[in-house]
C-alpha cells in the first residue's frame, strides 16, 4: 500500500469533471442552452428582451414548488397536492385582504394554511404509514374543493387595502428582474444550501437512501417525513401568494394539473422518484427546460397541443438517460 | 469487572418463552461466539442487549451498574454498538456519512452550523485505516464491495467509546475474501479492548476469532466454554441437541 492516508481521504471515486459529465442535470442544462441558443437564430421574438423576461417569471411558478417537491422526492416520497394547495393558498390570501386585512395578515394566513395542510398530510403519511400518492392525491380534491367553499367558487381580484402592494409583491421587478425571478433564485439557494450542510439535508438523503437504516442509527425519521411535506406545501403556498401578486386575480382552476407539471421538473432535473437522489439547480434546471418547451412551440407556431408530447418525451428520455447511466 | 453481565434473564411473548433464564457475562476485549439453531433465542437475546425488546424478567449489568433499555439509543449510550446483519447502510451517501450517519460532525459559520465534511472524512478515513481497510471516506456505498461496507458498518461503531460490539451474522453473505477481512476487523477491536459478541452460524469463523462460545438451545444456555477447549464437532451436537449440555 502506498496511497497515504491522506489521499485516501482527498480520494473521490469521480473527479469534478466526471462527475459533472455524469450528471443528468448537466446535460437537461447542456440541452436548455443549445434550445436557446437555437430559438435565438431560429426566431426573431425569442432572445428580446421581452420574451426572455417573461420564460424567466414563468419558470418561477414551477421552479419554486418543484424546489420543495425535490425534498418530498429525495425522501422517496411524492406530493400530488401542490397544485391543489397553490390554488387554496392563493384563495386564502385573496379573501383574507379582500375582507380588509392588511398584506401581513393575508400573507400570515396563507401560510399558516399551507403549514397545516403539509403537517396533516406528513403526519398521516410519517405517523400513521399511509402511502404519499393516497394522501396527497386526497388532499389533491380537499384543497380545492375548500378554495371553493372558500370563495364559493367566484373570482376575487380586489384585495382590499394592501391590493397594490400585493401586485407589486408578484408583478414588479429590480434592476430589470422580476420579482418572482429573484425570489426563486433565493430559495434555489437556500435549499442547495439545506441539502448541502445541514443535517437535515443529510437526513432527507439517508431516509430516501434506506428508511430502516436512518432509524436504526438514531434519524427523527417521522419528524423530517413531516417537515418535508411541510416544506413541499410552504412552496407551493409561496408560489400562489407570488401568483397572486402578479395575476391580479384568483380563480378556483389555477394550479390544476400543476403537480404533475412540478413532478416532471424535477425529474427531468434528475430527481429519482426511487429516493434518494435530486437536487435543488435539478428542480431549476428541470423547470426552465418545460418553460422553454412551452414557449419555443409558440414561437415557432407549432401547435400549442404538441406541448404535452414534447414534455413527456423529455420525461421518459432523462429517465432512460439515467438508466444507461446507471447500467454502464 | 464485566462489561456486560445478564443474570436470569428471560423473555417471553405470550406463551412462546423466546429466552430462559440465560446469565452470562463477557469481560474486557473479549470475543465471544453466541451459536444455536433458528429459534434457538439468539436474536431476541441480542435484541433485549441493544434494547430493542426489554427483558421479561432478569438484570442486565454494564460496568456492574444494572440498566433498563427501552430504546437503542439508550444502549448506545451505555457504549453497546450493534452491526446489523444487513449493515444498515444508506447506498446513496459516502462512506463518511454512513458512518457519522444520526451523528453528524458539525462546525460554526459565525451564526449557521454547518456540517463538517472535511473533518468527518478525516475521522472516517483514520477508522479505516485503523480497521486496515482499503475503504476511502467520499466513496459512495453503491460502489463497495461487501467487505468495505462491513468496515463501514464496524467503523460506525467505534465512533464513540463503545465497550462492546454485537455482531449479528456478519459473514452470512459475503465472499471468502471479505470474511477475512471481517474477521481481521474484530481482532482489531479486540485489541483495542472493545468487546465483541458475534452471532453466526459459520463455525470455522466463530472457532477463529472468539475466545468464548456460549451456545444456546430452545432459549436455554447448554454450555459456555472456553474456544480452545473444545471443537466444531462438539458445538454441532450442542447446538442440535445430540450433545445434551456441558
Amino acid at each position: 500500500m502506498t496511497v497515504s492516508l491522506d489521499d485516501a481521504i482527498a480520494h473521490k471515486e469521480h473527479t469534478a469533471l466526471s462527475r459533472v459529465l455524469t450528471s443528468q442535470t448537466f446535460w437537461v442544462l447542456l440541452a436548455v442552452l443549445a434550445a436557446c441558443v437555437f430559438l435565438s437564430f431560429a426566431t426573431d421574438s425569442f432572445a428580446t428582451s421581452k420574451n426572455l423576461f417573461n420564460i424567466t417569471r414563468n419558470v418561477t411558478f414551477t421552479a419554486i414548488i418543484a424546489l420543495g417537491m425535490t425534498l418530498v422526492i429525495i425522501t422517496g416520497g411524492i406530493d400530488l397536492s401542490v397544485g391543489s394547495v397553490l390554488c387554496l393558498c392563493s384563495m386564502v390570501v385573496a379573501v383574507t385582504m379582500h375582507a380588509g386585512y392588511n398584506i401581513y395578515i393575508g400573507i400570515g394566513a396563507s401560510l399558516l394554511v399551507a403549514v397545516i395542510v403539509g403537517a396533516f398530510n406528513g403526519v398521516l403519511i410519517a405517523y400513521f404509514g399511509f402511502p404519499p400518492f393516497v394522501v396527497t392525491l386526497g388532499m389533491l380534491s380537499i384543497a380545492r374543493s375548500l378554495a371553493m367553499v372558500l370563495s364559493n367558487n367566484t373570482v376575487v381580484f380586489q384585495f382590499g387595502p394592501d391590493h397594490d402592494k400585493l401586485l407589486a409583491l408578484g408583478g414588479g421587478s429590480m434592476f430589470g428582474i422580476a420579482n418572482p425571478v429573484i425570489y426563486m433564485i433565493v430559495l434555489a439557494l437556500l435549499t442547495g444550501f439545506v441539502l448541502r450542510w445541514t443535517r437535515f439535508g443529510r437526513y432527507v438523503y439517508a431516509i430516501g437512501g434506506n428508511e430502516k437504516a436512518a432509524r436504526l442509527t438514531g434519524v427523527p425519521v417521522e419528524m423530517i417525513k413531516v417537515a418535508v411535506y411541510v416544506l413541499s406545501a410552504l412552496s407551493a403556498g409561496v408560489a400562489g401568494i407570488i401568483q397572486t401578486g402578479w395575476l391580479g386575480a384568483v380563480t378556483t382552476n389555477l394550479g390544476t394539473g400543476m403537480e404533475l407539471q412540478v413532478i416532471a421538473a424535477a425529474v427531468i432535473g434528475g430527481a429519482n422518484l426511487e429516493g434518494g437522489v435530486g437536487t435543488a439547480l435539478g428542480a431549476l434546471v428541470g423547470a426552465a427546460l418545460i418553460e422553454i418547451i412551452r414557449n419555443s412551440l409558440g414561437l415557432l407556431g407549432i401547435n400549442a397541443f404538441w406541448q404535452g408530447t414534447f414534455i413527456g418525451g423529455f420525461i421518459i428520455v432523462a429517465v432512460a438517460f439515467d438508466r444507461i447511466r446507471q447500467r454502464r | 469487572m464485566a462489561v456486560l453481565e445478564l443474570t436470569d434473564i428471560s423473555k417471553h411473548f405470550g406463551a412462546i418463552q423466546a429466552v430462559n433464564g440465560v446469565s452470562l457475562s463477557i469481560e474486557r476485549g473479549e470475543a465471544v461466539g453466541l451459536m444455536g439453531d433458528n429459534g434457538a433465542g439468539k436474536s431476541t437475546l441480542v435484541k433485549m442487549i441493544a434494547g430493542n425488546f426489554l427483558p421479561s424478567s432478569g438484570t442486565i449489568r454494564i460496568d456492574g451498574k444494572e440498566v433498563t433499555l427501552h430504546k437503542p439509543v439508550e444502549a448506545r449510550r451505555h457504549g453497546i454498538e450493534i452491526v446489523h446483519q444487513d449493515l444498515a447502510l444508506c447506498d446513496n451517501l459516502t462512506a463518511a456519512a454512513n458512518v457519522f450517519l444520526g451523528r453528524e460532525r458539525r462546525r460554526r459559520i459565525g451564526p449557521v452550523s454547518v456540517l463538517d465534511h472535511a473533518g468527518m472524512a478525516k475521522r472516517a478515513g483514520e477508522l479505516f485505516r485503523d480497521l486496515k481497510s482499503e475503504t476511502r471516506p467520499r466513496d459512495l456505498i453503491r460502489q463497495m464491495s461487501g467487505g468495505q461496507r462491513q468496515a463501514v458498518a464496524i467503523a460506525r461503531t467505534m465512533l464513540a467509546d463503545a465497550k462492546l460490539v454485537l455482531m449479528d451474522e456478519p459473514t452470512a453473505a459475503i465472499s471468502v475474501r471479505q470474511v477475512a477481512e471481517v474477521l481481521n476487523h474484530i481482532n482489531h477491536l479486540k485489541a483495542q479492548g472493545i468487546s465483541v459478541v458475534l452471532i453466526s452460524h459459520r463455525m470455522p469463523d466463530v472457532f477463529e476469532v472468539t475466545d468464548r462460545i456460549i451456545v444456546l438451545r430452545r432459549g436455554r444456555k447448554v454450555a459456555d466454554k472456553r474456544t480452545e477447549n473444545s471443537s466444531p464437532e462438539e458445538i454441532t451436537g450442542l447446538i442440535t441437541g445430540a450433545i445434551e449440555t456441558v
